[in-house]
């Protein structure tokens, strides 16, 4: 393969193909449930028609969103996130978290990214997990408790690494946006912007992040990014040498324990059994390998208290 | 010599081999315009001054960075595909305004969380406690 033109988009297409991190790419249908991050700005600024047609011209979606963009836009994210759910401070579980976490990405398909993987437990007995498009990840008490060792884990941040790598929040954002974004910075021809062009931006930045904390918090992905992101845990476990049995073991007690008609995983994902079916038929014919004694004993030691 | 990358992230590190087990050999950082001597699969073996060593392609990309873009590079970069602009779109400046609007927004919590960092030798020693034998590295 030449270097030629191979960049992060191009990187990540190749890898597709490749059928290493996933095929499908269709555009999901975004959330358009109103949430309570300020609409005051939405309304306080809006493009001008004619500013959006004298650049008509640049027509860039989210493709060209640069990984410094994502980066503020992720942060973002995880604001509201940490607005919704309290952080559960436990050293010891979240350095756990974050040293298991690193360890996968690095063998991800998108190892790199802005400023790096960052991991978090959340203080709820919700079942959930998130991830930003810029690397934060998510995970709830109610989520680690239905990890019986390390492998479910492990399964669990592997499938919100597979989200961020196969670009499913970033795509929530519904196209117009973009543009508009670009639109701005177009039209803006100095080293700072004025005050105007801010409010316009922040706008667009709010409802981009409206579009994706919608989907992720309210709608959920399609199941086709559902399918996607296991394939693709299920690739980057085996490669770091887990068990992606892991995964069905997760989704086994997930289905157990969520409640019908509840507001977490229940509402956001397709029912585990059907998940289910779609990762065994990628497991079907791998031997695995038992889980280690050492893995099990860190585990317990790191998650006794969650 | 072979074709430019630029490095698309914070800070970047060049290895002595195409693996994250690979020891660092230097740091380079977002913006900084390499050239690149070989690729191997998902690594690239780049020229970082008097040193050379392997980058994961995710961390580059083959549009040159433009640190503080003048006016003439913004509109430039707005109808190109082989230029991309820092600081510029979503940046510090629209996330500070964001803030100021919604105030609840627990920013804190983010920057807490971006505190947590594993370094090598804690992911190498996680690997090996583990049993873990990744692709293409020995731990």
């Amino acid at each position: 393969m030449s270097a030629k033109n191979i960049n992060r988009r191009d990187f990540l297409t190749v890898g597709a193909k490749l059928g290493v991190a996933g095929l499908a790419l269709s555009i999901p249908l975004s959330g358009c449930v109103p949430t309570d991050i300020g609409s005051a700005v939405q309304q306080a600024a809006k493009l001008t028609d004619s500013a959006t047609k004298s650049y008509a011209a640049v027509s860039k979606a989210w493709e060209d969103i640069t990984p410094e963009q994502e980066y503020y836009i992720g942060r973002t994210i995880g604001a509201v996130i940490l607005e919704k759910y309290k952080p559960y401070p436990n050293k010891t579980a979240n350095a756990y978290l974050n040293v298991m976490g690193q360890s996968l990405a690095c063998f991800s398909d998108l190892p790199e990214l802005f400023d790096g993987y960052h991991f978090q437990i959340l203080d709820s007995t919700e079942i959930n997990a998130f991830a930003t498009p810029s690397g934060l990840v998510f995970i709830t008490r109610g989520m680690v408790r239905c990890c019986q060792h390390e492998n479910a884990l492990a399964a669990v941040l592997a499938h919100e690494i597979g989200h961020i790598q196969l670009r499913h929040g970033i795509q929530s954002i519904e196209k117009d946006r973009v543009t508009k974004a670009f639109s701005i910075l177009a039209i803006e021809g100095t080293k700072s912007f004025a005050q105007s062009d801010i409010a316009s931006l922040t706008a667009t930045f709010e409802d981009s992040i409206t579009d994706i904390t919608s989907t992720m918090i309210n709608s959920g992905y399609s199941r086709a990014f559902e399918n996607d992101a296991d394939g693709a845990a299920v690739t980057t476990l085996r490669r770091v040498g887990y068990n992606p049995q892991g995964l069905v073991d997760m989704l086994q007690i997930m289905g157990q324990q969520l409640q019908p008609g509840g507001l977490d995983f229940a509402k956001t994902h397709p029912a585990p059994a059907s998940r289910i079916e779609n990762v065994e038929g990628l497991l079907a014919g791998s031997a695995l390998q038992a889980p280690s004694t050492a893995q099990e004993h860190r585990f317990t030691a790191a998650m006794k208290g969650v | 010599m072979g074709e430019q990358f630029s490095v698309q992230v914070r800070d970047g590190q060049v290895r002595n081999k195409p693996s994250f087990l690979g020891s660092v050999v230097a740091t380079v950082h977002y913006g900084d315009r390499l050239s690149s001597l070989q690729v191997k699969d998902s690594w690239v073996e780049v020229k970082a001054g008097a040193t050379s060593g392997w980058m994961h392609i995710s961390s580059l990309t083959d549009k040159e960075i433009i640190l503080n873009a003048n006016a003439q590079q913004v509109k430039q970069a707005a109808s190109s595909d082989e230029l991309a602009l820092a600081g510029k779109g979503f940046n510090k400046q629209v996330e500070s305004e964001f803030r100021r609007q919604n105030r609840h927004a627990n920013f804190a919590g983010v920057d807490q969380m971006e505190k947590y960092r594993v370094s090598q030798k804690e992911m190498e020693q996680f690997l090996k406690e583990g049993g873990l034998r990744p692709q293409g590295g020995t731990v």
